[in-house]
């Protein structure tokens, strides 16, 4: 099984702990995983910001990136679903078609590919999940509250899995923290709302360590988490499941 | 080219490939064992009222003694001995001071607490939504479990107005809180009449 | 308040200066959303009949001018007249001929969110029309000369003791009552006199069916009603897209409104007009104003697909926290921001950008608009069609030009790290819109890429 790893452009400058993780995570796993060196981005900040021409380059360098791999696993639900979604390249279609039908967030990953049966990780923290929402609504890794359907999350189900660890329940489950890319700065009053809201759920229910499949939502959160001197902290799924026995 | 012409040459130009209806009979639509009941928990719920009766004249007792202003009762139903009968050639205007109106409803729908009736039945069509307390008459058979049930019925009918009313007229536009009685009835009741 | 031309973002800013209030609008449009779920779960086939009702609207797109002309075929066979108005303005006309011809200067009018979205109330002021709205929402933000900042709650964003005063001031209600009880029966009262002395009701269309020539309007209070049979001319106003097909369509569509719009099961009244009173004449408006054209647009027909339950506006996170005249439309809310652009792409291209196309709104809506789908489409749309700020485009070019080279990316993150770890004062400034309220994420010594070659290769 030849997975490539497909790190969001943000994690890999920012927190290369999470791109570790995965990477560690993977090979626990027995995957052989290669990583293109270059790789840079996704295309989704300019795409969503109504740019997608400009991403033209980005996806052409993506495609040459990962068109041999049997796999392409990222730990994030927004950019997986911008390449499932929207990944096109005029010199090469049948590699960037192939590459939508086989690239994969991470939690989806293990629990629909790799079967996950046993993670050997003890995280003894209260968590909160943040269920981000385009991995939730657009990738389908847990139900959303809006659909009357019967409710299941993939990235729960492996939380589960480790010792210790206390899973929170929230009053909002999958709300929104208000990241969304560029809107981030657009509409920073909104935006900042958003993410203190749900900040206060999770301190409500006391909750130690706040947890999610994207390092943006994480990135936002904590953004808002250190200004007021929060003892809560963020950690990506893929740490919490790569951690220390 | 007049508006119409515009409009509607557009609408022929601009829509899209034809996509067929769905069938909706097609649809597993809820169903309740009793439908009775679950009409009188929802009609419950949004501030209405049910009373099982043996007897039609039973309704002349209970709005005599439920309500305060006798001169002012009204019904459509002929059977009903005790209550003022209708003047149909009224104007709607007149019609203000109305305390209870006693009309009758076609059939009662279980899962929303609404019944419908028609101008057929009402004959001023003001009359169930001026009154200041509204009564409908039904047979104890006379429910369906759903909406699409309902329009089963209603379809074949030839009515020149129509409404389903499902209880007391009401508002939450203040801070949603709910408030019973905002144009329309302060209350609703339905007599079910089992014969 | 703000400039004419303010946008989404200024004025959303300006809402969240009270936070007390955002988080009470927050919270009251939430547990709507929330007595919507309660509503929905109660229906097992609940999806069924989104994607029933879906179905039915893409046929309605798709057969619209054969629906039009059987509706005006059956409803004139009924006795209803039938006009036909291009857009707001000739609307507006039709109604104020029909007013004219009636020798008529007073009115009243149930709500119609078409009335608003053509300006009619301060068309026919302007002509000395005195119309007075009936819902009493609606009526609250009359009172207040406001817009609503809600298509079905009109006055949201008032609070109880707001409205007691304003009450107090135009209807005389005693000073410092703000209980909802006694306030609206002050407005039952004082609406009631209209209703009976004013000869001309206007009222929307919610539902009109081709098959019979019928139209429905659905309402709690009772005011369309209480409007249309006292009165000797009632006008209905409709967009052409309310049309469905046949009468039993409407089983789907009242199971999904009123779960939809507020959680009840259904509204208090579902009025079926198919001929006019006798002595009374009747009168129906279809309206275009955009609405074909919107109709040609592969990517966004589907918004006319749309009920107006505002589902959308009650789950989206945007919303409840930035309240309906952040839109600076008629129509605010997620559906508002697909709507409007077709209508002025220049005026409304800041709403479609004010989402993180979390995709709530779509999978609450009664008939499946992929709403946030048709974000990210108008967002590529304005951008094309030159309406993005040139400053953005420029930043947008450099992001790109950096995104696709890979020696240029490692390098700019590089610097980026540098510059964050030594001169930190660089980026923690006023300037930079993150930092105002969050912290900058802590800049680590090394990328992944930087990690994986010296570990790995």
């Amino acid at each position: 099984m030849n997975v490539g790893l497909f790190i969001p452009c943000y994690v890999n400058q920012f927190y290369p702990q999470v791109a570790i993780a995965t990477l560690e995570l993977l090979e626990k796993f027995n995957c052989k995983v290669g990583y293109p060196l270059k790789q840079t981005c996704c295309g989704q900040p300019m795409a969503n910001s109504g740019y997608e021409k400009l991403a033209q380059s980005c996806n052409e360098l993506f495609t040459d990136n990962f068109a041999e791999y049997d796999y392409v696993v990222c730990p994030s639900g927004s950019c997986t679903l911008h390449i499932k979604d929207h990944l096109h390249s005029s010199k090469n279609e049948t590699a960037s078609t192939s590459i939508q039908h086989k690239v994969y967030e991470l939690t989806e990953f293990l629990v629909d590919v790799l079967k996950v049966e046993n993670i050997e990780a003890s995280f003894p923290y209260r968590v909160g999940v943040h269920q981000s929402c385009h991995g939730q609504r657009g990738l389908h890794t847990s139900q959303m509250t809006e659909l009357v359907a019967a409710p299941y999350s993939k990235g729960d189900f492996l939380l589960q899995k480790v010792k210790g660890l206390e899973l929170i329940a929230l009053d909002r489950m999958d709300e929104c923290c208000g990241f969304g890319g560029t809107f981030c700065v657009v509409e920073e009053s909104v935006s900042v709302k958003m993410g203190k809201d749900r900040v206060t759920d999770h301190e409500k229910h006391n909750v130690q360590v706040i947890t999610g499949g994207d390092m943006s939502c994480l990135m936002h959160l904590e953004g808002i988490l250190k200004r007021k001197k929060s003892n809560i902290t963020v950690k990506h799924i893929a740490e919490i499941l790569n951690s220390e026995l | 080219m007049n508006s119409r012409e515009k409009i509607l040459t557009a609408v022929k130009m601009n829509q899209p490939a034809m996509q067929q209806l769905p069938d909706e009979e097609a649809i597993a639509v809820i169903q309740y064992e009793d439908k009775l009941a679950q009409f009188t928990t929802v009609l419950k719920t949004i501030g209405g009222n049910v009373v099982p009766i043996n007897c039609i004249d039973e309704i002349v007792d209970f709005v005599k003694n439920n309500f305060s202003d006798s001169q002012n009762y009204v019904t459509t139903l002929s059977e009903l001995d005790g209550i003022a009968m209708l003047d149909e050639k009224l104007d709607a205007h007149f019609l203000e001071n109305i305390e209870v109106a006693v009309v009758k409803a076609l059939f009662g729908v279980a899962e929303n607490g609404s019944v419908w009736l028609t101008d057929a039945e009402v004959k001023i069509r003001a009359l169930p939504f001026i009154c200041q307390h509204l009564a409908v008459v039904l047979q104890k058979n006379d429910f369906v479990n759903n909406m699409q049930e309902a329009y089963k019925i209603t379809g074949k009918s030839d009515y020149n107005f129509g409404v389903f009313i499902a209880g007391p007229s009401k508002t939450a536009d203040i801070e949603q809180s709910l408030v019973l009685g905002a144009h329309g009835p302060k209350t609703m009741t339905v007599f079910v009449l089992d014969n | 308040m703000s400039s004419i031309n303010a946008k989404h973002p200024e004025l959303a800013e300006a809402f969240n200066k009270d936070e007390a209030r955002v988080d009470w609008h927050d919270e009251t449009l939430w547990w709507i959303r929330q007595k919507r779920d309660k509503a929905a779960w109660t229906i097992p086939e609940w999806e069924v009949l989104r994607e029933t009702a879906s179905a039915i609207k893409n046929n309605v797109l798709s057969n619209m001018h054969e629906y039009l002309v059987e509706f005006e075929a059956k409803a004139r066979a009924n006795g209803i007249i039938v006009h036909w108005a291009a857009d707001g303005k000739e609307h507006n006309e039709i109604i104020h001929a029909i007013l004219q011809e009636n020798k008529v200067s007073q009115i009243v009018k149930s709500k119609s969110m078409l009335t608003e979205e053509c300006g009619l109330n301060e068309y026919l002021a302007k002509n000395e029309i005195d119309v007075v709205d009936t819902d009493l929402g609606e009526r609250i933000v009359q009172l207040a000369n406001e817009h609503p900042s809600h298509i079905v709650l009109p006055c949201i964003h008032w609070k109880k003791e707001e409205i007691g005063e304003l009450f107090h001031q135009h209807l005389n209600t005693p000073k410092g009552n703000a209980d909802p009880q006694f306030l609206t029966n002050a407005a039952r009262i004082h609406l009631r006199e209209k209703f009976l002395t004013r000869r001309i009701a206007i009222t929307g269309v919610n539902f009109a069916v081709a098959e019979t020539g019928e139209f429905v309007v659905c309402t709690n209070e009772g005011n369309a009603d209480m409007g249309a049979h006292l009165a000797d001319v009632h006008i209905a106003c409709m967009g052409i897209e309310k049309i469905i097909p046949q009468r039993k369509h409407l089983g789907i569509f009242l199971r999904l409104l009123a779960r939809s719009a507020t959680g009840q099961p259904i509204t208090t009244y579902s009025s079926h007009f198919q001929k006019p009173n006798a002595g009374q004449v009747m009168h129906i408006v279809l309206v275009d104003n955009g609405r074909t054209v919107q109709l040609g647009r592969e990517d966004f027909r589907n918004s006319l697909k749309c009920i107006r339950c505002a589902a959308c506006f009650n789950t989206c996170p945007v919303y409840r926290r930035s309240g309906g005249h952040s839109y600076h439309t008629a129509i605010a809310g997620p559906i508002g921001a697909i709507l409007a652009p077709n209508l002025d792409m220049k005026k409304y291209a800041d709403l479609p950008f004010a989402s993180t196309l979390c995709g709530s709104c779509s999978n609450v809506c009664p008939v499946k608009i992929d709403i946030h789908n048709q974000l990210y489409k108008w967002r590529q749309e304005i951008t094309e069609e030159g309406y993005s700020p040139k400053t953005k485009t420029v930043a947008m070019k450099v992001m790109a030009a950096i995104l696709s080279k890979p020696a240029v990316f490692n390098f700019a993150g590089k610097a980026g790290r540098w510059v964050m770890k030594y001169l930190p004062f660089v980026v923690n400034n006023k300037l930079n819109p993150w930092y105002k309220q969050r912290d900058m994420p802590a800049p680590p010594k090394q990328s992944f890429t930087e990690w994986y070659k010296k570990n790995r290769k």
